[in-house]
């Protein structure tokens, strides 16, 4: 009797045992991004930056291209060529990151302004029509007014993008027929 | 001398067949409470700190995953929105409302809101967002119709049967890459042709090999 005890008890204490192991290979003692930590007092595992800190390759001397500034004034040119892939892209980003207040035409129709948000101004007013580029790259990297900031979420050649794709918006919204290619005019023209 | 009744032959056969409907009938349990969702969590909606509706935000006012997710296409890890991107917006929007008030206290004392995890692997699997973005899988694919609801829940079980499925017949589920994020895209009726055509395009391999991931 004691022996079969054994017998039948062993096998099933060694499963309970095994599956102990089975969770602890499901808990790793190691940190998933943003998990929480009962080792530093903030209780975050991902560590905030030490002030001052500058990772490697991202030295960021280029004032132009990193700040939006030639000298003391505001960038007046892009920092690289604005190509078709780099409107493209910034079509998308600001689809992402701006269309939600300033609107998809750039009017400042967007939808969490129509719920209360206060309304920016409309991209084709004169004064931003007229604005320079650096003056964009600044309001997107530091934020204005009512308009928080998005470095962090923003990347700084989708900055720019974001850029070139408003300043087409701009164009777009007081292109006449004359700006139209010959050939693409004709088309136009037979749209209803 | 009979010690034991004729019958009890019956009953020998009987519990000999049983025992068999037994064993699988044990079986046949354990592997439905194994895929249940008291097990997996599929279709529960978790309590959060703060009520936050992806079918108010995404669905209600056409926000892209990437406005709050932002690592996504870039990294395993999809990212979770700082408490800087709530207030980009609630600084005005409904700034009085009580259920935002942990939102406002994190923001006032930089102390990090508590989500509650709803997908989590165990950690002995690696799992990478950005491949899955870049080739072709939407969102929904995995997470469901996100758009639709007001609290977050899986849909999937997040098991390894489930992984692979995908992974040995990635055509059934490929779409094109700019549909990712659209959450209303329905896969054409002859989805196997486009989806060939697209592993193809996309140079999508059959990843099965165990160390894909378990690393
Ligand atoms: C949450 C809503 C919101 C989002 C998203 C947003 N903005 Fe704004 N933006 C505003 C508001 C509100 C103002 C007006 C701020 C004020 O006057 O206090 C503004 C103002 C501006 C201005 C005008 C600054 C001036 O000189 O008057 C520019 C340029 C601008 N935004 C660009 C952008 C770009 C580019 C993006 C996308 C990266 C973006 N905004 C995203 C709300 C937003
Ligand atoms: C306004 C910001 C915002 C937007 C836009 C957004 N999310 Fe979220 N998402 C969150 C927050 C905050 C959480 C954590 C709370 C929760 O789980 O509901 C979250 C959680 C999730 C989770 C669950 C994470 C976990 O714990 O496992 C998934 C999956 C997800 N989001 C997918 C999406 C998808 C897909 C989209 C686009 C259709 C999207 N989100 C758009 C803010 C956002
Ligand atoms: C792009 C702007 C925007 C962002 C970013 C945003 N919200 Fe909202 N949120 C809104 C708007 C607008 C409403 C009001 C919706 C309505 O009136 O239909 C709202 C409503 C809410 C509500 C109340 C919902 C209800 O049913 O009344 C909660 C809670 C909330 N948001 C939480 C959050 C959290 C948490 C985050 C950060 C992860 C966040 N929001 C980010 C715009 C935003
Ligand atoms: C191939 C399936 C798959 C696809 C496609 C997918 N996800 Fe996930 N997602 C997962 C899994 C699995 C997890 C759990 C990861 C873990 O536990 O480590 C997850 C977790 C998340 C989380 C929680 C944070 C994290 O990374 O752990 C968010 C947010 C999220 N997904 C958003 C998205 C968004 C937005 C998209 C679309 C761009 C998307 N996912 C596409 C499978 C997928
Ligand atoms: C709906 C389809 C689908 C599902 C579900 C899916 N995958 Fe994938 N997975 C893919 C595709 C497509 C690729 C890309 C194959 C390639 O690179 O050619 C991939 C690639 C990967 C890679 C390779 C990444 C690298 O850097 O090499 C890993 C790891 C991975 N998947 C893990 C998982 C895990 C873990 C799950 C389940 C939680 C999962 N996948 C579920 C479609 C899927
Ligand atoms: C596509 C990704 C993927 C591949 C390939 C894969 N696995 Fe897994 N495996 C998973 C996931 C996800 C889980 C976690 C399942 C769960 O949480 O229930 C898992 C769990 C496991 C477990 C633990 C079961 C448990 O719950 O304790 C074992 C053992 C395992 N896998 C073995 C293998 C072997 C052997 C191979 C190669 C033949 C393999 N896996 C290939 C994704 C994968």
């Amino acid at each position: 009797m004691r022996r079969s005890v054994l017998h039948g008890g062993a096998p099933v204490l060694l499963c309970l045992l095994a599956a102990g192991c089975r969770q602890d290979m499901h808990d790793q003692p190691k940190y998933k991004p943003l998990a929480a930590s009962t080792f530093f007092e903030d209780g975050r595992s991902a560590r905030p930056l030490v002030p001052g800190t500058v990772a490697r390759g991202h030295l960021k001397v280029d004032q132009h291209l990193y700040a939006g500034r030639m000298g003391n004034e505001p960038a007046t040119t892009f920092p690289f060529a604005v190509t078709r892939a780099v409107l493209e892209r910034g079509r998308e980003r600001y689809n992402i990151f701006c269309a939600p207040c300033h609107g998809a035409l750039g009017d400042g129709e967007g939808m969490v302004v129509k719920r209360g948000f206060r309304h920016p101004p409309s991209f084709h007013i004169d004064r931003l029509r007229e604005a320079p580029v650096g003056h964009y790259f600044d309001v997107i990297t530091n934020g204005f007014g009512a308009m928080a900031s998005y470095a962090s979420r923003i990347p700084t050649e989708d900055r720019w993008a974001i850029i070139a794709y408003v300043r087409a918006l701009q164009l777009s919204q007081r292109a006449t027929l004359a700006d139209v290619p010959a050939e693409e005019r004709k088309r136009l023209e037979r749209l209803p | 001398m009979q010690i034991f009744h004729p019958s009890t032959n019956t009953i020998a056969k009987v519990s000999i067949y049983g025992a068999v409907f037994f064993v699988a009938g044990l079986l046949w349990t354990g592997n439905e409470i194994q895929r249940s969702s008291y097990v997996t969590g599929v279709g529960v909606a978790r309590p959060q700190p703060v009520p936050f509706s992806h079918k108010h935000h995404v669905s209600g006012m056409g926000i892209d995953c990437r406005y709050c997710h932002t690592t996504v296409e870039t990294a395993a890890f999809a990212g979770m929105p700082p408490t800087e991107t709530c207030m980009s917006c609630h600084s005005q929007i409904w700034a009085e409302s009580p259920m935002l008030e942990p939102v406002r206290a994190s923001f006032r004392t930089d102390q990090s809101i508590q989500w509650t995890r709803v997908h989590d692997l165990p950690e002995f699997v690696y799992f990478d967002h950005s491949i899955h973005v870049n080739k072709g899988i939407g969102c929904d694919t995995c997470h469901g119709r996100v758009d639709q609801m007001p609290l977050m829940w899986n849909v999937k079980t997040l098991q390894m049967e489930w992984c692979l499925e995908c992974h040995r017949e990635p055509e059934r589920f490929v779409r094109p890459r700019e549909e990712v994020f659209n959450m209303n895209w329905r896969p054409p009726v002859d989805q196997l042709t486009l989806g060939r055509e697209l592993v193809r395009k996309y140079q999508i391999r059959k990843l099965t090999d165990c160390s894909i991931c378990h690393r």
